[in-house]
């Protein structure tokens, strides 16, 4: 009996790594990174991408020396997971440096009155605590709002149809939406151009917020239907079931359910547009000063403001290009997490 | 016996026919007319595009393509207008193909690291990471390629051309290497990266658990089950990502308009610093334009219109086609 006991087998894992083949590989990166630090000190291997050369190359020979004993199949599994990690880091490492750089930059040039004044009495060159994207931003937020009150409705029609009325031309629609969404941003602005800006014959907030909305609208619609299949169709059975007939089964059963969805949908076809700038070179221009009329000629937005400065180049006129850059990829990063918070509350 | 009978008698289900009355036969019309909106869009985008420039492809046909000027007239006809796009129309897709040569590789790698190989913590991070990187706006790449990658890519294009310099695409005339197609390229490969990444990690996610499990209890190892299952299911989720990443390459102007020197010759040596896009020509001559010049760049316009619905439309189709099958 105490034998049977005894030899219980106790549930191991075998295909997970063990503490000393963990110690094992954390060393042996240890002292790749060593050997290689001297090998880019000894040879002319200049900056991180060279010691990044380097240190994979050092690794893949740790890697060889390591499973030099064991079977062609793991020798090829520990090489190919060499080598995926070193594609992963490189892919990802451009981004994580434009985020450092655009925080780290964007600081140093960002000043409070950043922020709310405009550039009508300052010129680029100026000290960083004159002058601002105030003008800017209201116009930035001034298209898009225009933009977002075109789009909403659109989308959610585009959506109701693809998942409520459900068509004839369902499959049509999707993929017109769908290869919409690659249409270049610069051949939207010029689309406005030719049509808007030379029949109204000016250049103006509005035009710029009609060339968002065609980048907008495929955002939108695609999520406005992601979203509104996920309403279970037990509601819409339900609301059949009560003698609703289809047009208030979908705007007062289905719709109303989505509600914080469609939020998520706007604030991503807002987050796909506020950085757009070659539409705005054709449409909306630029100007120095504050301009709320939408039909005022042209206007200042976020992101031609920073391709101004940028053509400048002058040392404070790139600063505040950075600012301006760290201000547009808060606004991103702010509209990315609030969509996230909402739409998390949906599923709940 | 008795079983048989007792399913048969199993009532088969009603046939159900949907009667609209007029309130829903109201709503579907709107609803249809909003649908459409899309679709009618993009007809007027390429009509408009084409009426208004019409002109020019009456004029020039298809010299507009293959000719390798932009000239602006002198207005007294001494000088005539000289407009056509084909070192724009090379370069185009130039820049295109060393971005998407590079970043598929990296998409590749970086979509398998998040799905099999990240911890959950860091493929948590990532995936979040990923969406973000994905809606940074293509100015703040050009700008950060200016500021930064220059430097690196100017060190890359002086070895390549020093150890490699007997192969005729890497060949330069003037060793300046800044703002050339390739370093471009480089930075327009790294916008790309996170869409292909994104589509194809969410290919990959979907491959069937139990055909993994599968290959594991056979005795493969991580590769193996890769290379055997999940590459195999995600093929075509993967191309189509490549063409989205075509396409967005196809029609980036800011990037390229801060990263390449524009210059009107046809140029494929990929380190040389002259080049440009369609997109980018657009936005350079645009200030400046006379009339005529301007319905030469809504011309650039449409052609770059269509290639990238073609390119988009193939893309849409694929994607399509993956995503509907599971």
């Amino acid at each position: 009996m105490t034998e049977t006991s005894a030899v219980t087998p106790q549930p191991t894992m075998p295909w997970q790594a063990t503490t000393r083949k963990k110690v094992a590989t954390l060393m042996s990166l240890v002292i790749s990174a060593v050997v290689s630090f001297v090998i880019v000190l000894v040879t002319g291997l200049a900056g991180v991408d060279g010691f990044a050369l380097t240190f994979f190359g050092v690794s893949f020979l740790a890697v060889a020396i390591r499973t030099f004993r064991l079977d062609s199949k793991k020798r090829k599994d520990a090489f190919v997971t060499v080598a995926i990690i070193a594609t992963a880091v490189l892919a990802f490492s451009p981004w994580m440096s434009i985020f450092g750089s655009v925080i780290i930059k964007g600081l140093r040039g960002l000043r409070p009155n950043f922020l709310y004044e405009t550039m009508q009495t300052t010129t680029p060159d100026d000290e960083l605590s004159l002058g601002g994207a105030g003008h800017a931003i209201v116009g930035s937020a001034i298209m898009v709002v225009i933009a977002t009150a075109i789009t909403l409705p659109l989308g959610i029609l585009s959506g109701v149809y693809l998942t409520e009325v459900r068509g004839r031309l369902t499959f049509l629609v999707r993929f017109v939406v769908q290869s919409m969404s690659g249409v270049p941003s610069i051949v939207a602005g010029l689309f406005i151009y030719t049509t808007f800006v030379n029949f109204t014959n000016a250049f103006s907030g509005m035009a710029g917020a009609l060339a968002l909305a065609i980048l907008m609208l495929p955002t939108v619609a695609r999520t406005a239907e992601e979203v509104l299949k996920l309403v279970p169709d037990d509601l819409r059975s339900a609301s059949y079931a009560l003698g609703a007939r289809q047009w208030r089964t979908s705007l007062m059963v289905v719709l109303p359910t989505v509600r914080s969805g469609l939020t998520t949908a706007s604030i991503l076809g807002v987050a796909r547009v506020i950085g757009e700038t070659a539409p705005l070179l054709l449409t909306s221009l630029s100007k120095d000063s504050f301009v709320f009329n939408p039909f005022g000629g042209p206007t200042g937005s976020l992101p031609t403001y920073v391709f101004g400065l940028l053509q400048i180049g002058t040392e404070n006129a790139i600063n505040r290009a950075w600012a301006g850059a760290l201000v547009l990829m808060l606004i991103v990063f702010i509209l990315f997490s609030s969509a996230r918070l909402i739409g998390g509350k949906d599923k709940r | 016996m008795s079983s048989v009978s007792a399913t048969a008698q199993t009532p088969e289900p009603r046939e159900l026919s949907i009667i609209y009355n007029r309130a829903d036969r109201v709503f579907r019309r709107i609803v249809t007319t909003g649908a459409l909106t899309s679709l009618i869009l993009l007809g007027l985008i390429g009509m408009f595009l084409f009426v208004r420039s019409a002109q020019i492809f009456n004029d020039r046909g298809l010299k507009f393509l293959t000719g390798a000027n932009w000239t602006a007239g002198s207005g007294d006809g001494v000088i005539p207008d000289d407009f056509s796009i084909g070192p724009m129309l090379t370069g185009t897709i130039l820049v295109a193909f060393i971005a998407l040569l590079i970043a598929m590789p990296l998409a590749i790698g970086g979509a398998l690291y998040i799905e099999f190989y990240a911890a959950k913590g860091v493929r948590k991070v990532l995936t979040t990471l990923l969406d973000l990187a994905a809606a940074i706006p293509s100015l703040i790449f050009g700008l950060w390629g200016v500021a930064i990658f220059t430097e690196f890519g100017e060190r890359w294009s002086t070895l390549l051309n020093s150890r490699l310099g007997w192969v005729p695409f890497i060949k330069v005339q003037n060793e300046l290497f800044g703002r050339s197609p390739f370093v471009a390229g480089c930075v327009l490969a790294s916008l790309i990266v996170p869409i292909i990444t994104s589509v194809s990690r969410e290919v990959f996610s979907r491959t069937p658990r139990d055909l993994i499990d599968t290959c594991y209890a056979l005795g493969g190892s991580r590769w193996g089950a890769i290379r055997t299952v999940v590459l195999p299911f995600g093929k075509s989720g993967v191309i189509g990502g490549a063409m989205l990443g075509l396409g967005r390459a196809l029609g980036e102007t800011v990037a390229v308009y801060l990263l390449l020197n524009l210059v009107f010759r046809y140029n494929f040596r990929i380190l040389e610093s002259e080049g440009g896009n369609i997109a980018s020509l657009i936005a350079t001559k645009f200030g400046e334009a006379t009339e005529y010049e301007l319905k030469a760049l809504v011309a650039a316009g449409f052609v770059l219109f269509l290639l990238t619905l073609v390119v988009n439309m193939v893309a849409a189709s694929i994607v399509q086609r993956s995503t509907v099958r599971k």
